[in-house]
């Protein structure tokens, strides 16, 4: 589902005398459906560039990036949109919406993105919010003036209503209480069950070792000659 | 004969005026520009209607001059003496007599025939003008057909008054194509302009002349749920008892006394000599 | 799939002065993209030029016509080119005085398309522009007012509703929310998100605001003296710019 091959960034900072800082090589990695694979490594190990490269966010230098048959670091905007639409989901760790929309909208958006009839999607939306504890008489509110910790369940109760056959999840369950975390764990298995292909960057071992099937050192991806 | 050339203009200038009178003829509603003279009254008094039938009369014409339907007001008189004097032709105010009829704000009640011909006196000749001040946006909207804009003016009556309340200058489409503005005659006259009658019209200012031919399809814009309509004041004539006739209101005195009257005198007249009488027949007369 | 516009080549210069050059680009069914650049950096004359309000020196603009598929709308009539500015096209003005009459009322500024095209029932035209008031959020009651009575931001509301009333499939924006306070800037923001996606529109936006793309725009195409120095998708372009001047740009951003 996810497959990468010989994948490498590097940033050029043109103006500060054009200095190139690789910070990927040799990427090749295969996420099959039903499987959730971990990313590891230390701080600044590149975890999140390699999703932010997956996600077509960042640019590859060179490799192929396919994700549902299309090629990433060559393809469209309109494909990469398209793909984001319909095969490839991303939690990030921020939430970043327009001003002024209603959470229980933001959280039903991916759906309607895809044609799902406006009353399927809110109640969609409303049933995964609630199972993440936001209280209802949030929900006709806008989700940037929510708490830190709130606005991270939103971020993933958006994540998770449409059922992407390919999810990347950057620390989905950071900052989050017990039983907030179990339901998102909980999400993660039933993701995992109906077949998606995921890719998690997880700091809480624990969660880790429940959801994992394996895991990716992007240590190993990390250039070792600085040029 | 007086030493004027004759009808004022020199003859060349009288050419110039045939060629635009011929094509506004040749394409019905069509403003022609041409090259108005500076005529011996103001701008407002008719130089463009006077110029227009300077160029149209023949020594063995017979003009008829009205202003707002009645041959005694100051510009009609001043128009018909002008012409008096200087084409040294035979004038008249009775409408059937005439070749040539100039006229200010009015059409004649009684139907005109094929061998006459109607002179428009306009002030404004460019109907889409208060909506598109500028002159190269409205030559290039006639030439492309784009009137929608006239529309919005008619709407625009109806949401501020509940109906068109445009009631006199109101805009016509001729033959299915050119937006026309009638110049300022009453609304009550538009159904009249498809008539046996050239009709011809002279803007001296704004130097446009358009025209229309005999029996030219000419329609009053409206909308399906508010259609056009010929109104008059609902009364007959105090004087000549005449219910079809297009009426002024004469106030009589400062207790709320006032009289209906047919704005066209020469009909007025000819009915009353006739035997017609109105409710003030005997005695305003 | 037809690309709806295809942008060749398209080239305008003011004397030897350039306005924008070698502009080539496709836009699809939906999408829509970003022009980005500092004053003076050839966006609003590309804009223009796409729009047909300036005739470039060189290039094609081709627009998947409903009747004859694709026609260069450059060496089209003028009057092919202005009924299509009335039906299939629509542009929004950065300054909304520019784009409606100010004095017909806000019913007659939102019926004039529709008039244009040929409506000549009084009573649908009426309703279609109180339906039209209402989405973009303007009071029903309102619609006798001239626009000389809104606001700035209801200003630009009403010129996005007379805009879209005939349905049209692209719409060009020159700095939409330009000149408006933030929190009507997230207002009205919002609302062409949401009319984007309900009407299936694409579009066109040129803006210098970094945050209003990426809000807006699909896909962004970054300008400077008159050339087009990187294009990608909206995040990608915003998040690992790649050209030196789109750093500059996206660093020299204020957040709050």
């Amino acid at each position: 589902m996810i497959e990468l091959n010989n994948v490498s960034k590097s940033f050029t900072l043109h103006n500060q005398g054009g200095a190139v800082i690789p910070v990927m090589q040799n990427a090749t990695l295969c996420v099959e459906p039903r499987e959730c694979v971990g990313l590891t490594g230390v701080s600044g190990a590149g975890k999140s560039t390699l999703m932010r490269v997956i996600y077509g966010n960042y640019l590859a230098a060179s490799g192929s990036v396919v994700v549902g048959g299309v090629d990433v670091a060559k393809a469209e905007p309109r494909e990469i949109l398209a793909l984001r639409r319909e095969t490839l989901g991303y939690v990030s760790q921020f939430l970043r919406v327009v001003p002024r929309v209603p959470t229980l909208d933001v959280v039903a958006e991916p759906l309607l993105a895809v044609g799902t009839p406006e009353g399927q999607a809110r109640d969609k939306a409303a049933s995964l919010l609630a199972q993440l504890n936001i209280r209802e008489r949030l929900w006709g509110l806008s989700p940037t003036t929510f708490s830190g910790g709130e606005q991270q369940r939103v971020n993933i109760a958006r994540g998770f209503a449409y059922d992407f056959p390919a999810l990347l999840l950057d620390e989905p369950t950071a900052s989050l209480d017990a039983q907030n975390r179990a339901t998102v764990l909980g999400l993660i298995e039933t993701a995992k069950a109906r077949g998606a292909a995921i890719i998690g960057i997880f700091h809480d071992e624990a969660a880790r070792e429940t959801v994992c099937d394996r895991f990716v050192d992007v240590s190993v991806f990390s250039p070792k000659a600085l040029a | 004969m007086s030493d004027y050339n004759f009808a004022y203009l020199d003859e060349q200038t009288k050419r110039m005026i045939r060629r635009a009178i011929l094509k506004g003829l040749a394409v019905p509603g069509y403003q022609v520009p041409f090259a108005s003279r500076e005529m011996p009254m103001p701008y407002g008094w008719g130089t463009g209607g006077v110029q227009v039938s300077a160029a149209t009369l023949t020594p063995d014409d017979t003009l008829k001059v009205i202003d707002q339907g009645a041959d005694d007001t100051t510009n009609a008189v001043s128009i018909r003496k002008f012409f008096e004097k200087t084409a040294g032709i035979a004038t008249t105010e009775r409408t059937a007599r005439a070749s040539v009829i100039q006229t200010r704000h009015r059409i004649p009640e009684a139907e005109l025939t094929e061998d006459q011909i109607l002179v428009y006196q306009v002030p404004i000749p460019e109907p889409l003008r208060f909506l598109e001040p500028r002159e190269t946006e409205t030559r290039k909207m006639h030439a492309l057909e784009e009137y929608g804009l006239m529309h919005v003016k008619l709407y625009e009556d109806i949401s501020q008054h509940g109906a068109i309340a445009t009631a006199y200058a109101y805009p016509v489409k001729v033959e299915g194509r050119y937006v026309m503005d009638p110049s300022p005659i009453p609304k009550f006259d538009n159904p009249k302009m498809e008539m046996a009658a050239i009709q011809l019209f002279g803007a001296g200012r704004e130097q446009r002349i358009y025209a229309l031919p005999p029996y030219t399809q000419v329609v009053s814009l409206d909308f399906e749920d508010h259609p056009f309509e010929a109104s008059k004041a609902d009364h007959p004539c105090d004087l000549c008892g005449a219910e079809d006739s297009y009426l002024d209101e004469v106030i009589l005195d400062d207790a709320g006394g006032r009289m209906f009257v047919c704005s066209d005198t020469d009909y007025c007249r000819s009915r009353r000599e006739a035997g017609h009488s109105g409710r003030l027949g005997g005695e305003a007369a | 799939m037809t690309p709806l516009l295809q942008v060749k080549n398209i080239r305008k210069f003011y004397g030897a002065r350039i306005g924008c050059k070698d502009v080539t680009f496709d836009l699809y069914p939906g999408e829509v993209m970003g022009i980005v650049g500092e004053s003076g950096s050839g966006k609003s004359t590309l804009l223009n030029s796409l729009a047909g309000h300036l005739a470039p020196d060189c290039g094609e603009v081709i627009f998947d016509t409903r009747a004859d598929g694709p026609v260069d709308t450059v060496t089209m009539s003028e009057p092919e080119r202005r009924m299509l500015s009335r039906t299939d096209w629509a542009f929004v003005h950065q300054h909304a005085r520019d784009g409606l009459r100010m004095s017909v009322s806000a019913g007659g500024n939102i019926g004039e398309r529709l008039m244009a095209v040929g409506g000549r029932h009084y009573g649908s035209i009426r309703e279609r522009a109180a339906d039209w008031l209402a989405r973009v959020e303007i009071s029903e009651n309102r619609i006798d007012d001239r626009p000389s009575a809104f606001s700035g931001g209801m200003q630009q509301r009403l010129q996005i509703a007379r805009n879209l009333v005939t349905g049209p499939r692209l719409v060009f924006m020159d700095e939409p929310t330009g000149g408006l306070d933030v929190s009507v800037q997230a207002r009205l923001l919002d609302l062409l998100r949401g009319l984007v996606r309900e009407m299936g529109l694409s579009a066109i936006i040129v803006t210098h605001d970094l945050a209003v793309v990426r809000l807006l725009a699909d896909r962004l195409m970054v300008m400077k003296d008159g050339c087009v120095l990187e294009t990608g998708l909206t995040d990608q372009v915003l998040d690992d710019p790649q050209h030196g001047y789109t750093q500059l740009l996206v660093s020299s951003v204020l957040h709050v």
